[in-house]
């Protein structure tokens, strides 16, 4: 008698463990699967989103809000990754989406990974030890103020720059975010005149998004082993620096990293993208947040700009998210992979994890049999 | 500046072979047929004393409608001098040539018989989208736009055209159809967006001619309003 009702106790322990746990994967899956990743959305909708991606991935995603933009809107990044005992301190990959407000493919990418991990972590043995050893950091959109500026309206759809208030002797709104951050700033391809769309602000880091970046990823500089910055358009994989007479002192290894995720990247729709340096491939620039981050540190530092090459340019047709987000995808998950496996000397991979769930049964199973000293 | 032998992926080449594609679209671009700069394969460079400097092209231009590609040789030149010109263009690419005869004839005469006149905007619109009626206008806005870019490139600029903000057919009393538009043109070194109005003509047998170009000085987005004391 004693025997069953224990074995009925446990029964109902499991059930419930499950029903739980199913629960909130189900709401999660149904906002999940609902949400149309093949559209762009609005940046209500987008914050709305990460709600449901974290409530629906509690194991997996967390989020943090690490800055404010110049109008107030919440900077707010999805961190990706699983717990590890074993990993006394976890490195870092960091990946932002959208500092130039009319490059709506980019926030479309950002969305795009992070349901791409979260969809197939359970399944790909090799992106759930990178996950255990890793934190991803996911922004899918800087520039806030200027994306919502881009829906506005037809004739705000363009709008490249921030929307803070014009300097003094001006009268237009906004800077160029991507030549505001702390790396040879003010120097080449900039502009000072505040109408400018390539205006560098009043002094590096000015701006709060910017200064907000620098912030977050500044204090774990020693642990990020990558640096990934989207945008559009061009089909572009850009190395540091964007100064035409400096060079990364890892040059050939960026070269050959970016020319590898380059080719995954053909492999995918037969898309050509052309590595090399901003001075070489695109033009000369300074004060982008690529160059900063490899001037701290972080050894892999790369500018993405993703389709087309004029055709539509910013206008990209929403036809063309999923192809464009499928070989990003491939691109930045052969950068990603690479450093992992850098800086964990994994060639191999390890017994297999396993999954919460039988871990729960199986140490539940393991009290019941220390207490009772009764093995069912 | 980069002279002798050119690497292919770098801008110089790069954006002396758009200047090519916007050539070939001057002359041959129409609803049905449009071209576009696929890769370049090789680039040569000189100091031309006095006029300026040359480039020698080898490109693939894909014609974009049809998708078909073809290998290139071209040459640029961008004259030096005090006043600035536009950029002189040799290019040979014939089998690109495809008949589009019979499409442009029926188009044409599609429009002309239309009893009211023609107006669309936001081609393609915020999310990329056109319908299917407005891509011939997307095309010839394309086409026109060309003239505007072939004229204003130089060795510092790369265009693409970005919109038509609007496109009006207007009334004509001879065998051409004419058209006001006002297109955007994204000027990649800059980043900006630059209007400019123009008004062109089509026929299946002239192609498109520019008959006014001129640049909008754009109000900035979001700019502060003058003070009214």
């Amino acid at each position: 008698m004693e025997k069953t009702t224990w074995k009925l106790g446990l029964f109902l322990m499991i059930l419930s463990t499950v029903s739980e746990t199913s629960n909130s994967l189900v709401e999660g899956l149904e906002s999940r699967l609902s949400y149309d990743y093949t559209k762009y959305h609005p940046m209500h909708e987008i914050y709305r989103w990460m709600e449901d991606v974290e409530r629906g991935n509690p194991e997996l995603v967390s989020s943090s809000v690490y800055g404010r933009t110049y109008e107030g809107n919440n900077i707010t990044l999805l961190k990706l990754g699983l717990k590890n005992p074993e990993v006394k301190e976890k490195k870092v990959i960091w990946v932002d989406c959208g500092i130039h407000a009319r490059e709506w493919i980019a926030p479309a990418f950002c969305q795009w990974f992070v349901k791409e991990i979260v969809h197939s972590y359970k399944t790909n043995k090799k992106l759930e030890q990178m996950l255990q050893n890793l934190d991803v950091y996911v922004t899918p959109v800087i520039n806030v103020d200027g994306y919502m500026f881009t829906w506005k309206n037809d004739s705000t759809r363009l709008w490249r720059k921030s929307r803070s208030s014009p300097p003094p002797g001006s009268s237009c709104y906004g800077v160029d975010l991507n030549r505001n951050f702390n790396a040879n700033w003010g120097t080449v391809g900039i502009s000072f005149d505040g109408c400018a769309n390539t205006y560098c602000g009043k002094s590096a880091g000015s701006e709060p998004e910017a200064e907000a970046v620098m912030g977050f990823v500044g204090k774990m500089v020693n642990q990020t082993l990558c640096f990934l910055t989207i945008h559009s358009a061009g089909q572009l994989i850009l190395l540091p620096y964007g100064h035409p007479e400096i060079s990364a002192p890892n040059y050939d290894e960026l070269v050959s990293v970016g020319e590898t995720a380059a080719a995954e990247m053909k492999k995918v729709h037969g898309m050509g993208y052309t590595v090399g340096t901003s001075p070489q491939i695109l033009y000369p620039n300074s004060g982008s947040s690529r160059d900063w981050a490899r001037l701290i540190g972080i050894p892999f530092s790369y500018t993405f700009e993703l389709r087309d090459k004029g055709e539509f340019s910013h206008l990209l047709p929403e036809e063309q998210i999923k192809p464009a987000c499928e070989e990003a995808y491939a691109g930045a998950l052969s950068i990603i992979t690479h450093v992992h496996d850098k800086a964990f000397n994994s060639a191999t991979l390890p017994n297999a994890a396993v999954s919460g769930l039988s871990m729960v049964i199986l140490s539940t199973i393991m009290c019941v049999f220390l207490t009772t000293g009764v093995f069912v | 500046m980069a002279t002798g032998e050119l690497n292919p992926n770098h801008y110089p080449a790069q954006r002396a072979a758009k200047v090519v594609q916007h050539y070939l679209n001057t002359q041959y671009g129409s609803p049905f047929r449009l071209f576009g700069l696929h890769n370049v394969q090789s680039g040569n460079a000189e100091d031309v004393a006095d006029s300026g400097r040359k480039y020698q092209l080898e490109i693939t231009v894909q014609e974009i409608i049809s998708n078909t590609t073809e290998k290139c040789p071209a040459e640029v030149l961008f004259p030096r001098g005090e006043q600035r010109r536009s950029p002189q263009v040799q290019a040979s690419c014939e089998e690109l040539l495809k008949n589009t005869k019979a499409q442009e004839e029926a188009l044409f005469k599609q429009y002309k018989m239309n009893p009211s006149l023609l107006s669309a905007n936001n081609i393609p619109d915020s999310f990329g989208h056109m319908e299917p009626d407005s891509r011939p206008l997307w095309h010839l806005g394309i086409v026109a736009s060309s003239f505007v870019m072939l004229n204003e490139s130089t060795e510092n600029t790369l265009y693409n055209m970005a919109q038509v903000a609007n496109i009006t057919q207007l009334e004509t009393e001879n065998e051409q159809l004419k058209f006001d538009c006002h297109i955007l043109l994204h000027e990649m070194v800059s980043q900006e967006i630059i209007h400019w109005k123009l008004l062109f003509t089509w026929s299946p047998p002239e192609g498109v001619k520019v008959l006014q170009m001129e640049q909008l000085p754009h109000c900035h987005e979001g700019a502060k309003p003058p003070n009214t004391s």
